[in-house]
């Protein structure tokens, strides 16, 4: 059929005078705004081939379900802002190298059955998320089972108040290779969410006044988060049922409460907690049956308790860590299951240091009577810096009897730890 | 005028005062005598407000003194020993106690009488027992008081302080004060006391002049009346 | 009432415990000061001086006070003054002097580190204030003691065991009691408790504001609300007030009864 033929000639012509009049080989740019013709995202995403790019003006748009089945780019103008207006989602990805940035999204459906999000990716690769704003969302970016991507420069705002009604900030179920930078997450249940997710990296996130955890991983091995900020969380950072999880320079801050932690260690092995500095939480870190995890170069200052193990603790070490002026140091349950304290500075240490090696000459012992006694009768706390209570502290000192006896630190430093790094 | 109605007052089990009845209402040195417990310190001290008996009343010129104290103004009271804050330097403490009193004095004249001018500045803490007494005697008769109660007046005072003391005593009667005195030197009562009301166990045992005193019990000397009571009350 | 407390302070003022007492205070403040750069380390040290020393100070001079000034009271009682005048004015005289001994003692020292520009500025005026408030109950309380007492070794006896009561003996037997009865809830016990001995409700009140509140959080929704909140400072204020007053009505009850 010449007419056929001839059609097809001339979309090929067409096609080449594309590729030779227009720089941008493929990239099509389709801009959306109320009285340019194309006046909804949806529809710009329908007409565009795969990657083009949707430039989105800034204005207000009233939508949700947002189906992303090709690559294609879209890119806000300004934060124009989209409206779910309770309905749904707003982006559901199921393509492959998707960027969405610069876009303000709000008011997503809160629904007791489906975890409706702002933007849902299922099954996809290397999509980059970036310096998007999100508002009054049920959860902000749930990602399932997608990988390589990038979550980068967004603020997430919720206003969360009841766990069960509210979503995650970021939540990541079954994915691996994620980068989360730089975001801003606030008021939601948890700030980020990580299930079954490996080989990711979390990095240099702000995430405050979260109802539950700042940070809460899940079954999820070889990650690793630094520089992140945690503060004001019902709970902290927990980490659960994981392996080979590094830890490095964040900061935790605040977290005060019944069951507050600045970090929640639950059934973790083989982890490395670096240069991290915990101030002012109820409890500073809470492990509960960890084993050979190294807690080194950690600041501990103003908390009520630094460190608390629980349960069965294996091989663990405490190395060079600064206890700067915590209520209690250490509590310890049980026996010493070859945990070691070594070098680590304590500003409760009264020792001396004869040959000026800047390790005091006589052991530190971290564990104070008191501590103890508030294990079992929490309300004791009240007592805390009594003279009665200094006294009983001073004579298990002088002669332990509830303390293990080679709960000690050998080598205590005499002065700080500074953190090179 | 102070009229002392059924006074009675005991510490624990020890009762000092058994319903004493008493009525002075004219000028003039009385003398309270009697042996040591007799009651003498606890009847001035009731007078005074710093003793609360337990019962009876006591009329200062026709109203009741318990539980008031702006009557104080008009009493000049000398106690027993005088401690004074050791801190405290004596023209300081003359000073104090004109400021707490806001009345008119005369420190001046007394202190000349009792050469207390080079003690002035000095802390009551160096002085001795005499010039204590002393300073004590100038700021009890430093006010015009119509009511003066002096304890033990004569304790450690030199010969010529006593005359000086003497000397005061007979110019404020001669003013028409009441003047209450206790002491045990019987000299002195013999001297210028014009009433003399003997206490025995918390009981008034004679109340009268010293003549009469002397007249009752058939001696001339005052020293052995006293004694001649004691003798018949306790044999 | 003010010439007597005028009085009794100036004449504490020149007095040498006095004097003792405040160089104690200095070189304390000194020594936490420049020796020490960690100012929360140092107010935590502080605090434990404080809570211990000042009512035992307080308690020691309020009986040596009330017995050396015996005899001079009751030339004062022999004056047109009310008596309840008298021992109120001596009473507050005292506490004052004392209680400016240890402001002045830790405040120089402190103004001189620079603790107007420095952030602990609250945690400290809440210091001085609880030592202020501690220096006047206890005093208060020695005063009543001493008034019930003409024996002096009997009074001074009494007064040392009340400070060790409440200093040390109190905490022991609520410690006992809440490990006896810990399957028991005990956060409303535990603070009714503290509310009784004005040594355990200055320490929660300092403690509150070193941040401790985090881990008096710990304990449950009683203690949080409590601590978390003004709630608690406020009314561990009044608490501390009430044990000012207290004492106040019944040393002018006493006082009014007594014999000299």
């Amino acid at each position: 059929m010449p007419l056929v033929r001839l059609s097809q000639l001339f979309i090929y012509s067409t096609l080449i005078f594309l590729l030779f009049s227009y720089s941008d080989l493929i990239a099509n740019t389709i801009k959306v705004c109320p009285d340019c013709g194309i006046a909804s995202v949806r529809q710009a995403v329908a007409i565009a081939l795969p990657g083009d790019t949707v430039l989105v003006k800034d204005a207000t748009y009233a939508e949700h379900d947002i189906l992303i089945d090709k690559p294609v780019t879209i890119i806000g103008e300004n934060h124009p802002t989209i409206d779910a207006q309770g309905q749904g989602y707003i982006f559901k990805v199921y393509a492959d190298s998707v960027t969405i940035r610069g876009l303000k999204l709000k008011n997503v459906e809160v629904s007791y059955i489906s975890d409706f999000a702002a933007i849902y990716t299922s099954k996809v690769r290397h999509f980059i998320f970036e310096n998007n704003i999100l508002e009054d969302i049920f959860f902000g970016f749930l990602i399932e089972k997608s990988h390589n991507g990038i979550l980068k420069n967004n603020i997430i705002r919720g206003n969360a108040v009841k766990e069960h009604s509210s979503g995650n900030g970021i939540h990541l179920w079954h994915s691996s290779k994620i980068q989360i930078l730089d975001n801003r997450i606030e008021k939601m249940r948890d700030g980020i969410y990580l299930e079954f997710v490996k080989h990711s990296e979390i990095k240099g996130n702000i995430s405050l006044n979260n109802l539950r955890y700042g940070l809460h991983f899940m079954f999820s091995n070889d990650d690793r988060y630094e520089d992140n900020i945690f503060e004001k969380n019902g709970a902290g950072v927990a980490v659960m049922f994981s392996k080979q999880i590094f830890m490095r320079h964040n900061t935790f801050r605040l977290n005060w409460g019944t069951a507050s932690y600045g970090l929640l260690l639950k059934e973790i092995n083989d982890a490395n907690i670096v240069n991290n500095t915990f101030e002012q939480n109820t409890i500073g870190i809470n492990a509960d049956g960890s084993n050979r995890i190294t807690y080194e170069k950690n600041t501990f200052h103003n908390n009520g308790w630094a460190v608390r193990f629980l349960g069965a603790c294996y091989g663990n070490k405490l190395l060079q860590n600064n206890f700067l002026n915590n209520a209690l140091d250490i509590s310890y349950v049980g026996r010493m299951n070859g945990n070691i304290f070594d070098k680590n500075f304590w500003s409760d240490y009264t020792g001396y240091d004869l040959n000026k090696d800047n390790i005091g000459d006589v052991p530190y012992r971290p564990v104070k009577l008191f501590s103890y006694i508030v294990n079992q009768t929490p309300e004791t706390i009240i007592l805390l810096r009594s003279l009665f209570v200094d006294i009983i502290n001073f004579s298990e000192k002088v002669s332990p009897i509830f303390t293990p006896d080679n709960l000690q630190d050998l080598n205590p430093a005499m002065v700080p730890i500074i953190n090179y790094d | 005028m102070i009229n002392l109605t059924n006074l009675h007052k005991s510490y624990s089990k020890v009762h000092v005062l058994q319903g004493i009845d008493l009525f002075f209402d004219q000028n003039g040195i009385i003398a309270i005598l009697g042996p040591n417990g007799s009651g003498k310190t606890t009847l001035i001290k009731s007078i005074l407000g710093m003793v609360i008996p337990q019962k009876g009343d006591i009329l200062l010129n026709e109203s009741s003194i318990l539980n008031e104290y702006k009557y104080r103004k008009d009493i000049s009271y000398l106690p027993q020993i005088a401690h004074f804050p050791q801190n405290l330097k004596v023209e300081e403490l003359i000073k104090m106690i004109k400021n707490i009193r806001q009345q008119k004095s005369n420190e001046i004249e007394l202190i000349r009488l009792f050469n207390l001018s080079p003690y002035l500045d000095k802390k009551l803490g160096t002085l001795s027992g005499g010039t204590r007494q002393k300073v004590n005697i100038v700021l009890t008769f430093m006010f015009d008081s119509p009511l003066i109660i002096l304890d033990e007046p004569t304790t450690g005072l030199d010969p010529v302080a006593l005359i000086s003391l003497k000397k005061i005593l007979d110019e404020e009667k001669a003013k028409g004060k009441m003047i209450l005195i206790t002491t045990h030197i019987m000299n002195l009562v013999d001297e210028i006391a014009d009433q003399v009301i003997f206490l025995l166990d918390g009981n008034i045992y004679f109340n009268g002049t010293v003549s009469q005193l002397k007249k009752q019990t058939n001696h001339s000397n005052l020293e052995h009346a006293i004694a001649e009571i004691l003798k018949e009350t306790y044999v | 009432m003010f010439k007597i407390l005028n009085y009794s302070f100036f004449d504490l003022m020149r007095s040498r415990w006095s004097y003792v007492y405040f160089l104690f205070y200095l070189g304390l403040g000194f020594i936490l000061f420049f020796l020490n750069n960690d100012i929360t380390k140092a107010v935590i040290t502080l605090l434990n001086i404080i809570i211990v020393l000042t009512p035992l100070i307080g308690t020691v001079f309020g009986v040596m006070y009330y017995y050396s000034s015996r005899e001079f009271t009751e030339l004062l009682l022999s004056q047109p003054i009310k008596r309840s005048t008298i021992f109120i004015g001596q009473y507050v005289g005292l506490s004052l002097s004392l209680a400016l001994s240890l402001v002045l003692g830790l405040g120089i020292p402190f103004v001189l580190y620079g603790v107007f520009q420095s952030a602990a500025i609250w945690d400290f005026a809440t210091l001085l204030l609880i030592g202020a408030y501690l220096t006047f109950i206890f005093v208060g309380l020695a005063y009543n003691i001493a008034l019930s007492f003409n024996d002096k070794i009997k009074g001074f006896g009494f007064a040392i065991l009340l400070w060790l009561f409440l200093a040390v003996i109190y905490d022991g037997l609520f410690l006992l009691a809440m490990v006896f009865f810990h399957d028991y809830p005990l956060d409303k016990f535990a603070l009714s408790v503290t509310m009784f001995n004005p040594i355990d409700l200055s320490r929660i009140l300092i403690l509150l504001k070193l941040d401790i509140s985090a881990l008096l959080g710990y304990t449950g929704a009683v203690f949080q609300k409590f601590f978390g909140t003004a709630l608690g400072s406020v009314l561990s204020l009044l608490v501390l007030t009430v044990w000012i007053i207290v004492p106040t009505y019944f040393m002018v009850l006493q006082a009014r009864k007594k014999d000299f």
